[in-house]
């Protein structure tokens, strides 16, 4: 191994050291450019110094092996890989601005802003779980933005890509992560679940809401496993600007049982973009922690059967779809609304997890654009509302895995495929209309919608006798 | 160079064409066998065949326990494969007799070392299942990489900085990096009779230049072959092993 020690000015394999940016426990980073070009790019080097944390050496190669292999814009995009053989490092892009960091200083944040934030940094772990990877270390300093808004996520030295041998797992003993932040079943060395990102978002927006951390920040295996025991104290004593729906929606990330957390990050991103309609339980009513009788009887029971445990991570992601269902009002006739309502039950059925939007589209014409405005147009939407809600009684569905919007667009097709795009919504249902003179003169909605959606559409129908 | 390969392809024909056919048509250049040729299945001689004109034209063939229990006595064998064992020895030709009896325990290929079993005693057949027996192969030998079979289940296991081996469950179409910096151990899925409940024929394709590992399956007409070993009068167990994968 070669221990060419690096300076500003060091050229190697093509690309020009400038200066050094930050000197970490387990690397340090500096600015490169590439001979020829002005595009601001990081190299990443390992410490390898003799009697250094071995980890060091291991996170820096699980680095190498996950970066080339992500896409997006939530994710720095990687440059080059140099092997140990002449000097290590990781090139690539560097993300203009600065991480979550500096906003420590000014805590806590107004609670609509916790939400914007955590609706971004959703976004980011939606991409990122779809891609198979765990990141294991969701914190300030990991996140970044974009100039054009999108949160990027940096430093994949603790995380685990689930198609991927996890070097990490291999000998340490004592879990990897950064205390304040790491889920309960991280704590125990479970590191294949994609919810455990969700838990440290969970303690971020706590953070950021309240000011304070929810389980501090402890430095011994004791304290960290505390969490998984004892519960924090509910954020809308320490901050009572929070809103309920807020406060249901950080304690459902920081449930101990990852069962109970969002299933996936794009439901809980769903939720933070609605909080209308987030169902609140005893958690967003919650004023205090736990009794102290309730605490010891959960210390006293063995820790892993507190957690969750995950499937293997061969078994595949759990299916948490979000699904949208078109519900024409107006038009639909009762054969293909029953159709309609088989086949979003089946889907149902098929995936426990999945989060159910019905939609209306409320046709304006272009003369009342603003009607909806005034009180005969809010008492329509209203109306709109209890026919979706008496619709999708007959799904039998619990609260909270339902929720129900009236869009107000001119185009219908254009509208469902908007709220799909926004809504990361992973399925379509809609119902064909007849075929009347209404279709032939308006042209398809079904149609367009199948041609044109970001995601898989069902379009359903009653069957027809044979002629 | 991208490398194919295949590990016990136990005379089943039909999969190992299938196997050579997806392998040639992902651009592997070379071709390596890494033992048990025959036993269990219904065509020792036609695959021996096969396989000894490849190794004619630059294919790497090694031998495994059951290419050897085919051409010299052996008491180390469950029922089932003892009695496929003796009918195989009844249905191979001189020729590939002569081609079984002289293939190399092991072959040493750049960075790479082939093997069938456990390369610390390659001719012990012990079985590589685990993280400490992949240790224990791992520090026999020197090749950065070490390639085996015998198991019939896919895995890879890698070292350490500090020797310590950790264990994976490779899934199909995945190029799984093998670090230049580490030493690994990839145990190759069954052409011919696997056992991690899929029936489809396994394959790896090795790329020298990214260091990459990729496991393929494919799947061929099981049924068939599943038929001929009971037209054969072999064992049922083995025909039904074939079906389920297990």
């Amino acid at each position: 191994m070669v221990k060419a020690h690096l300076q500003t000015g060091t050229v190697i394999d093509g690309f020009v050291v400038g200066e050094l940016l930050h000197k970490g426990g387990m690397a340090r980073l500096w600015k490169v450019t590439r001979q020829g070009a002005d595009e601001p790019l990081l190299m990443k080097v390992p410490v390898l110094q003799e009697g250094e944390d071995p980890a060091a050496i291991v996170s820096f190669e699980m680095e190498q092996m996950i970066l080339p292999r992500l896409k997006g814009p939530h994710v720095p995009r990687f440059v080059a890989n140099g092997g140990f053989d002449r000097q290590p490092y990781v090139v690539m892009e560097q993300i203009a601005g600065t991480s979550l960091l500096p906003m420590l200083e000014s805590l806590p944040r107004k609670p609509e802003e916790v939400a914007g934030l955590a609706e971004k940094i959703a976004v980011a772990l939606d991409s990122l779980h779809g891609q198979r990877v765990v990141h294991l270390d969701i914190k300030p300093s990991n996140i970044m933005f974009r100039p054009s808004g999108e949160a990027v996520i940096i430093d994949y030295g603790l995380s685990r890509h689930l198609d991927l041998p996890d070097l990490m797992a291999e000998e340490f003993r004592l879990p990897y992560g950064t205390a304040p932040y790491m889920a309960p079943e991280q704590v125990l060395g479970i590191r294949h679940d994609t919810r455990s990102d969700l838990f440290a978002l969970g303690v971020l927006m706590y953070f950021f809401a309240t000011g304070e951390r929810p389980f501090g920040d402890p430095q011994r295996l004791k304290g960290l496993q505390r969490r998984i025991w004892d519960d924090p104290q509910p954020p809308r004593l320490l901050n009572p600007a929070i809103h309920l729906w807020l406060q249901e929606i950080i304690l459902r990330c920081l449930e101990v049982n990852a069962a109970r957390r969002y299933p996936s990050a794009s439901q809980l991103r769903f939720d933070l973009l609605h909080p209308s309609q987030v169902t609140l339980t005893k958690r967003a009513h919650k004023e205090r922690r736990d009794s102290f009788f309730e605490r010891l009887r959960r210390k006293s029971e063995p820790l892993r059967s507190l957690v969750d445990h995950p499937p293997s991570p061969a078994a595949g992601l759990a299916q948490a779809p979000i699904v949208a269902i078109a519900i024409d009002l107006d038009n639909l006739p009762e054969d293909v609304s029953a159709a309609l309502r088989q086949t979003a039950q089946r889907i149902i059925e098929r995936t426990p997890e999945s989060r159910i939007a019905c939609l209306n589209v409320q046709k304006l014409s272009r003369i009342t654009i603003d009607q909806s405005l005034d009180e005969e147009g809010h008492s329509r939407h209203v109306q709109r509302i209890v026919k979706l809600q008496h619709w999708a009684r007959g799904l039998g569905l619990a609260e909270s895995r339902l929720s129900f919007h009236v869009l107000e667009a001119l185009d219908p097709a254009e509208a469902i495929l908007d709220y799909a795009r926004a809504n990361t919504v992973d399925h379509i249902l809609i119902g064909a209309r007849d075929n009347s003179a209404m279709r032939k003169f308006l042209g398809s909605v079904s149609g367009r919608v199948a041609a044109e959606a970001p995601c898989t559409v069902t379009v359903a129908r009653s069957r027809k006798p044979q002629l | 160079m991208r490398l194919a390969l295949l590990s016990d392809i136990h005379a089943n024909l039909p999969a190992l064409e299938a196997c050579l056919a997806a392998a040639r048509e992902a651009g592997a250049e070379r071709f390596v066998f890494l033992g048990d040729l025959v036993g269990y299945g219904p065509d020792p001689e036609a695959v021996v065949e096969r396989i000894s004109k490849l190794a004619a034209s630059g294919a790497i063939v090694l031998r495994g326990n059951h290419d050897e229990a085919a051409v010299a006595p052996t008491n180390r064998m469950n029922a089932a494969a003892r009695e496929a064992i003796l009918w195989t020895r009844d249905h191979l030709s001189e020729d590939a007799r002569i081609f079984l009896a002289q293939l190399p325990l092991s072959v040493a290929d750049d960075d790479r070392l082939y093997v069938h079993a456990d390369a610390s005693q390659p001719s012990a057949w012990n079985y590589v299942t685990s993280p400490l027996e992949a240790q224990i192969s791992l520090s026999a030998c020197s090749a950065r990489i070490t390639f085996c079979g015998h198991v019939h289940v896919p895995a890879i296991y890698t070292l350490s900085p500090q020797g310590h081996a950790v264990g994976h469950s490779p899934g199909p179409n995945i190029a799984i990096p093998l670090l230049a910096n580490r030493r690994w151990l990839a145990v190759l899925g069954a052409v011919g009779q696997p056992r991690d409940g899929d029936p489809a024929a396994a394959f790896s394709l090795f790329d020298t230049a990214t260091s990459e590992l990729t496991l393929r399956r494919v799947p061929y007409d099981v049924e068939s072959v599943a038929a001929r070993v009971r037209a054969c009068g072999l064992p049922e167990s083995l025909a039904a092993r074939l079906l389920k994968g297990r």
